[in-house]
């Protein structure tokens, strides 16, 4: 009966299928705040929903050259990797469906592995604007990677836990404490766009420079799923994001939790829309050099922040 | 690129600037207008499709002379009566035909919404009747 | 970093970065420009032999599509050169509203531009903005001239339609509404960060290449290069009004978007102008059918730059040869110099700051050999012949392909 339960728990709520009916309402929710911020109408709400069955219905083409064997298993291991990722996260209790000492790490590294599979999938898909493209992704990882990890990790810090429902916990014993790590929840935020490659930081996917980037020889259902772990992937780290920054109202029962969980993602994909709709695309170099100037400095600055609090607490 | 430190000399720059103005959109109108479910009207005077009046034609054929595409042709169904026909595929709308006739025959409308599922469909011809012009879309002359 | 591979990456004719064909062969060494190669000539529709076969009225129509945006351009141009040969003096009302329709079309040219600059660096919202402002000045065109491209104001003789005295408060109006806006986008561009970063120093044309490369319009006045046709050889009204010519010397695309932000402040006091001035008196005046002999070379300042018409007639009701020489053709030139020492990622907004109109350019040029000779005419077949021997000798297949006329195969 336990192990039914739990298979529920991982496949269906809050586990794989919660993840991605959340993941498409999480593009909804983008697509249609970028339009509307653009004075635009936007799509209506099943667009996404529709997007992925016309993708699913449509021939895939492999190029002749490409490597059939990593261009098929690269968007189904991001998925995968997300799914997994998204198991450890609490969401509105301390209580995720996995979790043990060290998930943070284990959880970064696996929401590390969709961009690895952009670059081997675009790496193997031998076309030259998929070349470019992946290249650009990795590269991008090196700038965006350290800052985000930084500041994932000073919470964990102050908390002296590595489990993130473990940090949940200490920051509901002794409240207020998270609001020293907003500066980590800024830096948080600007590397998030890195990592999901919006805008600013959108060069691995540049449409008028490389086409689409990775995505370029993609088609019909590698594709629906890379664009399904696309989607997934924003989901899991906003909640990430959400539980390790914002960790307030974690002990609220299930009827105000999940609203307030909801409600925490939504605020931070409407932020990531804000920023996407007002800046222009900056260049893999200039991307680099705003990243380590300025980005990693304040993030180490946190990390200081929480060393010196934790020895005055 | 390397001498450029990220911030030219005299431009300050912040990030973000647009940000006010975008986040006030979310309180406005879309400006889209929706298409067909909303109909845009073109101003008067807008050229559309030519109508012939085939009572006042006299079969001088300057219309034909002057037209840029050729989409202009004209039968002689009887005496002094003549039956035009007009291709809205080749016509580019310039309404010189109209300029052009003597007899004031041709009247420009402002009708653009003129596309066909069949190329054959876009030939329209107006008939000759001796009571009222009436204009009916045929399939090929 | 030297002996890294060079990639050739294909830069069209197909491709996201250029709204129409043409294509740049570039040699990539990591993320830097070796070298660019261009090719032209998808887009030639031999417009100008069919001038040659079409009266005077019909080519008042095939010149104007030469083009979508610098339609009028075109058209002024073409009318201008026939009615010097024929010799017509164009009543003084007809010239005004010339003249404020060519600048009507710059200000949709300008903001078109804009969008497109905004979409090319990934600036989304600037493009759907832009465009949104310029269907104001999209509108009022359609209301003026019965369309909103390819205007067909004009006549030989003068134009075809008047202004209607209740137009002009119209037309005063969405002049008023787009100062507002282009002032704003002026603060925008010169002052978001990351726009600022991605125009910046990229597309650096010194003023000596700008001279010699043969640039014009903005290209060159973004780099010191005073020259803009409607002060040096004024035609239409430009004689009657006064305006500034904006000359830039950041010598790169920033420069380049300063001065079209410029020109446009510049285009709305222009019809400020022309309409308070705007004498009384007819539109048009009839003009022959047949045109003497004659020929005749007109200079227009389109939105891109000097725009040239040469037309010969002889006696007839057809012109014996039409040649256009559009501004793109010239900027183009200086295209890979820009992108010398560049980025990849540059080379989309450094080819939308010439404004391309790779339309208006392909026209047929002919190059004769250093040794005088005539060159050579091929037959249809012998082109057909060439076309598939080039092919097969770059490794195309064509055992599935079955040619017209059976050459090859």
């Amino acid at each position: 009966m336990n192990a039914l339960l739990d298979l529920l728990r991982i496949l269906v709520f809050p586990g794989m299928i919660f993840l991605v009916v959340m993941g498409m309402a999480g593009q909804y929710l983008d697509r249609k705040l970028y339009a509307r911020l653009q004075n635009r109408v936007g799509p209506p709400w099943y667009q996404p929903v529709a997007d992925l069955f016309k993708l699913l219905g449509k021939e895939s083409v492999i190029p002749e050259e490409a490597d059939k064997g990593m261009f098929r298993i690269a968007p189904v291991f991001a998925l995968a990797a997300v799914i997994t990722a998204f198991l450890y996260i609490p969401l509105w209790n301390a209580r995720p469906v996995l979790s043990f000492q060290g998930d943070l790490v284990v959880v970064l590294y696996l929401l590390l592995i969709p961009t690895l599979t952009f670059f081997l999938g675009g790496w193997y898909s031998r076309s030259i604007f998929s070349t470019l493209g992946a290249v650009r992704s990795i590269t991008q990882l090196f700038a965006y990677e350290i800052p985000l990890l930084i500041s994932l990790l000073s919470p964990a810090l102050l908390a002296n836990t590595w489990s993130i429902s473990g940090m949940v916990q200490y920051y509901a014993e002794h409240p207020y404490r998270w609001l020293f790590n907003l500066i980590g929840f800024g830096v948080g935020l600007i590397t998030l766009l890195g990592k999901l490659e919006r805008v600013p930081f959108d060069a691995p996917e540049a449409e008028t420079e490389i086409v689409a980037g990775s995505f370029t020889e993609y088609s019909g259902r590698h594709l629906a799923f890379f664009r399904l772990a696309i989607d997934s992937e924003a989901i899991a780290s906003s909640s990430l994001l959400a539980a390790v920054f914002l960790p307030f109202g974690m002990g609220l029962p299930l009827w105000w939790g999940v609203p307030l969980y909801l409600a925490k993602v939504a605020g931070i994909l409407f932020v990531l829309a804000v920023l996407r709709t007002v800046f222009a695309r900056l260049r893999m170099d200039q991307m680099i050099n705003f990243c380590w100037r300025y980005v990693a400095p304040i993030a180490f600055l946190q990390v200081i922040i929480d060393l010196v609090i934790k020895e005055v607490f | 690129m390397g001498e450029k430190k990220g911030r030219p000399g005299e431009k300050k720059g912040r990030p973000g600037e647009m940000i006010l103005s975008v986040l006030g959109s979310l309180f406005k109108k879309p400006a889209t207008m929706r298409y067909p479910f909303e109909k845009f009207r073109m101003p008067d005077h807008f050229r559309g499709q030519p109508k012939f009046k085939s009572e006042l034609c006299t079969g001088c054929r300057l219309c034909i002379r002057d037209c840029p595409s050729q989409a202009i042709t004209i039968t002689k169904i009887g005496e002094k009566k003549f039956e035009a026909s007009i291709d809205l595929g080749k016509c580019v709308y310039c309404a010189q035909c109209q300029e052009t006739c003597p007899r004031k025959v041709i009247d420009i409308t402002t009708d653009f919404e003129l596309a066909q599922l069949d190329r054959g469909k876009l030939k329209v011809t107006f008939h000759a009747d001796t009571t009222k012009a009436c204009v009916e879309e045929s399939t090929g002359t | 970093m030297s002996d890294e591979r060079v990639v050739t990456v294909p830069i069209g004719p197909q491709h996201p970065a250029l709204k129409e064909p043409e294509s740049f062969m570039v040699d990539l060494r990591g993320e830097k420009i070796d070298a660019v190669r261009m090719r032209f000539g998808y887009n030639h529709r031999g417009i100008e032999k069919g001038c040659e076969q079409r009266s005077y009225t019909q080519d008042l129509y095939l010149v104007e599509r030469v083009c979508g945006i610098c339609s009028y351009a075109h058209s002024t141009a073409f009318v201008q050169a026939v009615e010097e040969i024929a010799g017509l003096e164009l009543p003084r009302r007809a010239v005004y509203i010339r003249t404020i329709i060519a600048e009507l079309e710059r200000v949709h040219s300008h903001l078109l531009w804009l969008g497109v600059a905004g979409h090319e660096i990934g600036f989304d919202t600037l493009l759907m903005y832009t465009w949104r402002d310029r269907e104001q000045v999209m509108i009022l065109l359609a209301r003026l001239t019965g369309n909103r491209v390819n205007y067909g104001m004009n006549t030989l003789g003068g134009v075809r339609r008047d202004i209607a005295p209740e137009m002009i408060p119209e037309i005063l109006k969405v002049v008023d509404s787009l100062e507002e806006r282009v002032k704003y986008y002026i603060n925008l561009a010169t002052s978001e960060q990351t726009v600022i970063q991605r125009l910046s120093g990229v597309g650096k044309l010194t003023r000596e290449d700008a001279l010699s490369l043969g640039t014009v319009g903005p290209t060159a006045r973004a780099s010191g290069v005073d020259r803009d046709t409607r002060r040096d050889d004024p035609y239409l009204a430009y004689r009657d009004v006064s305006f500034k010519v904006i000359t830039d010397t950041h010598c790169d695309v920033y420069g380049r978007t300063v001065v079209r932000l410029g020109e446009l402040l510049e285009s709305f006091s222009i019809v400020r102008q022309l309409i308070k001035n705007i004498p009384d008196g007819p539109i048009a005046i009839k003009a022959p059918r047949r045109i003497p002999e004659g020929e005749a070379v007109s200079r227009y300042e389109a939105p891109r730059g000097e725009d040239v018409h040469y037309v010969r007639g002889n006696g007839s009701e057809k012109p014996e040869r039409v040649k256009v020489r559009a501004p793109t053709l010239a900027n183009t030139q200086s295209v890979s110099k820009m992108l010398e020492d560049g980025y990849l990622a540059d080379l989309p907004i450094v080819i939308a700051a010439i404004d391309p109109c790779f339309s208006c350019t392909d026209r047929m040029v002919s190059l004769r050999e250093n040794d005088g000779n005539e060159g050579r005419t091929m037959s249809w077949e012998e082109v057909s012949r060439y076309g598939v021997e080039w092919h097969k000798a770059r490794g195309i297949d064509f055992s599935r392909v079955r040619i017209p006329g059976g050459a090859g195969a």
